[in-house]
């Protein structure tokens, strides 16, 4: 099983540990992952307020890359690159006017792209290529007893809702619990986490995550799994704000879903950059059988 | 900021914004909006809002261009997309946010102090330097301009953050970052051309 890879600017950065973690937990999995070619930013949600084609563009020139470089998928982890990359997909099937303005833009810099590049989330690609029952069968280290909040953010469902649900998703619940841990009713899996608003607006994105956490903390969770590095750095870097502002304490463990899933599947939490991780993820390790 | 100083300024870039709406796909759904309030009720930021989502489309179809440009409604838009996913007249409301930011920022109506206005700006100039978002580049030239307490307020947490490796001083530079002026400045041509 081969993928075209897209990390994304974060996993470069403060979400090393998802990219790490990815190629680690895929490498057991048997998936091999080719990193896209000189792929560049897919423009997030600060091109769409420049120009909305420019965002296209940009975002077009990486499929276009992907499609002259493989047959392969594109696997892309984080939920705000997936989401770009395949809305520029879905406004260039749905608006004749893009798909030229866009295959103008590119010509420009010799390139062209034919809209069909299939665009996949990585839970996508775990779920429904390899699928729950060859994943359970891999499992080397069972997760039992552990409680896992399944915070799926924004962007990884919303707004297409290609493999999950927009309001109540279930792949990522679906998943851990293949890999034996007790997935907790969390209120909050699907509400914003502030995003970039932690910059602007703090005060705001304090007390989403203050919702998010609580909602965790009250549902009994042992550790928060996320999909999107804007979530982990939010929900996880910012505990000791949101601990100062709303009086509470905070000290919860919050990891990529690839961290703990790589767990699952025998490898080392250095392996998996656990260690890269804020908020200590000792417990979260220590709970695990071996 | 530009002040909108007569009704006739006001009108005519309405008409203009109108026709930059209309002109995004799906933009002529917002004549639909039936005023039901989905939107501001499934607003994780609307409470924070000088008017929330759905008082913004009604000022938007009544020409009150004063009040959508100044509010800070656009920029408190964290693009969860709730209100998109549930709107039942299929309005694509958070792109129509990012088309009034765009808006707010072409004509210069966006506030000269405002915090996401300056992100936005900075996250392009990153991108287009170096093909990637270099993060911490953009954090220190937004701390340097716009937010000289966040070193402070966040030591701590950068601090390990720093250590861990999760915060690379230097920036990596794709090969063909020059791309992205190309198709920037084809894009700018042709707006020009359709003008």
């Amino acid at each position: 099983m081969r993928y075209l890879y897209y990390p994304g600017c974060s996993a470069e950065a403060t979400g090393k540990a998802y990219d790490i973690s990815t190629r680690e937990l895929m490498g057991r999995l048997g998936v091999e992952l080719i990193e896209l070619d000189d792929w560049n930013c897919c423009g997030a949600t600060s091109y769409f307020s420049v120009r909305e084609l420019d965002s296209f563009a940009i975002a077009a020139r990486n499929l276009a890359i992907a499609q002259r470089q493989g047959d392969e998928d594109l696997c892309v982890i984080c939920n705000a690159c997936y989401t770009t990359l395949a809305k520029t997909n879905r406004y260039m099937a749905e608006s004749k006017e893009v798909f030229a303005a866009v295959n103008g833009a590119l010509g420009a810099v010799d390139r062209a792209y034919d809209g069909t590049k299939p665009v996949r989330h990585i839970m996508d690609v775990l779920i429904n290529d390899i699928g729950l029952e060859a994943l359970e069968a891999k499992v080397t280290n069972r997760l039992t007893g552990l409680k896992v909040a399944c915070y799926y953010g924004c962007q990884y469902s919303r707004p297409m809702g290609a493999f999950d649900d927009t309001e109540f998703p279930v792949t990522m619940d679906n998943f851990f619990r293949a890999l034996g841990a007790e997935t907790v009713d969390f209120p909050g899996k699907v509400k914003c986490c502030g995003g970039m608003m932690m910059l602007t607006k703090e005060e705001g994105a304090l007390r989403l995550c203050h919702e998010l956490l609580k909602g965790a903390q009250d549902a009994g969770a042992d550790v928060i799994v996320c999909a999107c590095p804007l979530c982990e750095m939010n929900v996880e870097g910012y505990q000791p704000r949101v601990n100062k502002t709303f009086g509470t304490d905070f000290d919860i463990p919050v990891m990529y879903f690839t961290q703990l899933a790589g767990l699952a599947f025998g490898a080392d939490p250095r392996q998996l950059a656990i260690d890269k991780q804020i908020v200590s993820c000792d417990r979260v390790v220590a709970a695990i059988p071996a | 900021m530009t002040e909108l100083a007569t009704t006739a300024q006001a009108k005519a870039l309405h008409e203009q914004f109108s026709h930059d709406v209309m002109s995004m796909p799906g933009g002529e759904k917002i004549k639909i909006c039936q005023q039901c309030g989905t939107c501001t009720g499934s607003c994780p930021t609307s409470y924070l809002m000088d008017w929330g989502p759905r008082e913004i489309i009604a000022a938007f179809r009544a020409g009150m261009i004063d009040r959508v440009v100044k509010s800070n409604t656009i920029w408190l838009c964290t693009s969860c997309y709730s209100c998109t996913v549930r709107c039942p007249a299929g309005i694509k409301i958070t792109d129509l946010m990012y088309e009034l930011k765009r808006i707010a920022i072409k004509y210069d109506l966006a506030p000269k102090d405002g915090k996401s206005p300056a992100m936005t700006k900075y996250f392009v100039e990153s991108v287009h330097k170096h093909g990637r978002n270099h993060e911490v580049e953009l954090m220190a030239k937004f701390m340097l301009t716009k937010d000289w307490g966040l070193p402070f307020k966040f030591m701590g947490t950068g601090m390990k953050l720093f250590t861990a490796g999760r915060l690379p001083l230097v920036a990596k530079n794709i090969r063909g970052r020059d791309e992205l002026d190309k198709i920037s400045a084809y894009l700018d041509e042709q707006e020009a051309k359709s003008r």
